[in-house]
């Protein structure tokens, strides 16, 4: 196949992935984009393999099948509780390939003399880096939600420094390698400080902030794909890999708006140190907490006319979707007003808790982005918040010495009366003290969230 | 077409992409976030096809038989598991189940 039939083929997968990003702008039809888009990287593959006419075709296809087995059934198995991991493992793996490629281009242009141009070696390097920054980056991302490491920010004296010089050096070799130094054991060292710097940049990097990361690391993935494209002289890697960047970074400015904090701050800043001296300072003017049983609050929640969850990581944890749900159902066959109200950084990677209330069959019409949410708590008589925390921190509203402030939040203490589902009163992940749990308006529901919802519909039934 | 004209062309294109990506995704509502992390995911799991020359077109010495071959296993992995993971999470995404008895 002519290199023209190709392209003009990879052209029609490039339409493809357009429409199956254009099909995501609505729920009602998003499946059939992706759908388009699978059918399309189907054409890409079966243009590849023509392509490389036949030789060595049983290589391509083990490796298709070891590969893609492995991504089918971790794909098929994982529950959704655990996306944002999945997620993460998948952009690892891409970045890591775009790697490899690198590594494969440079080994096989350099035996001819002045063969890599300019250009091309400058692609190779940058492909090498940003993959194996992406691949590293991901994998401990990965670790980190699948709770093999710690979550909690690891920091020690001098870090930005060392991670800048890591950097720093890695441009140095690419640069050397670009001018000209052919050598093959200088990307060796470009992958491996990239390596190194994807460690060690979101290893500091606390499970709050995951999203941002995430995001940042899908885009990596995509500029590596997409200047790898230049290496192969591929325009569908080019623009899909583009594309898929365009769209990270987006996200990542996203998130960051929503948390009302640079990109540079959720990068460097490790999140969970600074709070510590401001969460002691919001302890001390505390006042009281009520705890109510269950009882108490499913009679609140039965006679309510509008009632509003608030979901956050916590559901997740408890696995409580499905609960809550259930609960839902049964205040809505009592003519009770039921909706969800999510916050855009909620959870462990963008969009998360939709996902997680989609699983348990929550109709999207009823999931409330902030915006649509907010002024509708003044006319909510309780809003439920289950496994949230500093996304309903009023201290993001009023006190300017909270780490938290600036950033948006659910105003939840706008309800008519608020409950709290908490494990306990231990501050949350970021350590930050919230003001909401001491509010006259809040009572505190503790216990595992999945089995306080259980009680609550129990309640509710008998009412 | 000399691989001036041929950097030039690309680089156009890169950039055109990077329009069209923002102009596309910034119409994804916050809802489906998640399905546009892990679509966009299965789409630069495309860099299969470039792990796929790698192995099937190069010289072939045995450093090129293990990259090219370990490439090809994570790009498959990448497409297969971004579009299948999407789907699921997609799937579930409905706007009313079957209408449920009320009683009122």
């Amino acid at each position: 196949m002519g290199t023209n039939v190709s392209n003009l083929l990879y052209l029609i997968t490039i339409v493809t992935f357009i429409l199956a990003l254009r099909y995501l702008s609505n729920p009602a039809h998003a499946r059939r984009g992706n759908q388009i888009g699978a059918v399309g990287m189907l054409l890409a593959i079966v243009v590849t393999w023509v392509k490389t006419g036949g030789t060595s075709w049983w290589a391509l296809a083990l490796g298709m099948a070891i590969g893609g087995g492995f991504g089918a059934f971790a794909a098929r198995r994982v529950k959704m509780t655990a996306m944002p991991q999945m997620v993460a493992l998948f952009n690892g793996v891409g970045g890591g390939a775009a790697t490899l490629i690198a590594l494969a281009e440079l080994h096989r242009l350099l035996p001819q003399p002045g063969k890599p141009t300019l250009d091309i070696l400058i692609a190779i390097a940058l492909s090498g880096l940003i993959g194996a920054i992406s691949f590293t980056g991901s994998l401990i991302a990965f670790a980190k939600l699948q709770e093999l490491i710690k979550g909690r920010p690891i920091t020690y004296p001098g870090q930005k420094i060392v991670n800048l010089a890591v950097l720093a050096g890695c441009v140095g070799l690419g640069a050397t390698l670009a001018a000209g130094v052919q050598d093959q054991w200088l990307l060796w060292a470009v992958v491996a400080g990239g390596a190194l710097f994807g460690v060690m940049f979101v290893l500091p990097i606390g499970g709050a902030d995951m999203p941002v990361v995430i995001s940042l690391l899908n885009a990596f993935t995509g500029l590596a794909v997409a200047v790898g494209g230049f290496e192969l002289e591929n325009n569908v890697l080019i623009v899909s890999g583009m594309l898929v960047g365009a769209s990270g970074t987006l996200l990542t400015l996203k998130m960051g708006a929503a948390m009302n904090r640079s990109i540079a701050n959720v990068l460097f800043g490790a999140f969970g140190q600074v709070s510590e001296g401001a969460a002691a300072v919001a302890a001390g003017d505390g006042g009281t907490v009520r705890s109510a049983s269950a009882e108490d609050v499913a009679v609140m929640l039965a006679y309510a006319h509008k009632v509003v969850f608030v979901p956050g990581y916590g559901l997740a944890v408890a696995q409580a979707q499905h609960d809550v749900r259930q609960l839902a159902d049964l205040l809505e066959a009592k003519g009770v007003e039921v909706t969800y109200a999510i916050h855009p950084v909620a959870g462990r990677m963008p969009g998360h808790m939709n996902v997680l209330l989609a699983e348990a069959n929550v109709p999207y019409t009823q999931l409330k982005e902030m915006d649509d949410a907010n002024p509708e708590f003044s006319r909510t008589d309780v809003a439920v918040v289950v496994g949230a925390n500093d996304v309903v921190n009023p201290d993001a509203r009023n006190n300017q010495g909270s780490p938290i402030y600036g950033m948006p939040i659910l105003n939840v203490d706008d309800a008519q009366a608020v409950v709290v589902l908490k494990r306990s009163m231990n501050p949350g992940f970021a350590g930050i003290e919230n003001p909401l749990f001491y509010n006259p308006k809040t009572v505190m529901l503790f216990g595992d969230a999945k089995e306080s919802i259980t009680k609550l519909i129990q309640d509710v039934k008998t009412l | 077409m000399s691989h001036n004209m041929l950097l030039v062309f690309e680089v156009t294109i890169l950039v055109l992409a990077i329009f069209l990506g923002f102009e596309v995704i910034s119409k994804v509502p916050a809802m489906l976030h998640t399905p546009l992390m892990s679509g966009t995911n299965a789409i630069h799991g495309v860099v299969v096809v470039g792990a796929m020359l790698v192995l099937g077109l190069g010289h072939k010495g045995p450093f090129m038989w293990i990259v090219g071959f370990l490439a090809v296993v994570l790009g498959s992995a990448n497409v297969v598991g971004g579009f299948v993971v999407t789907d699921r999470m997609l799937e579930m995404f409905k706007k009313r189940e079957p209408p449920k008895p009320k009683d009122e």
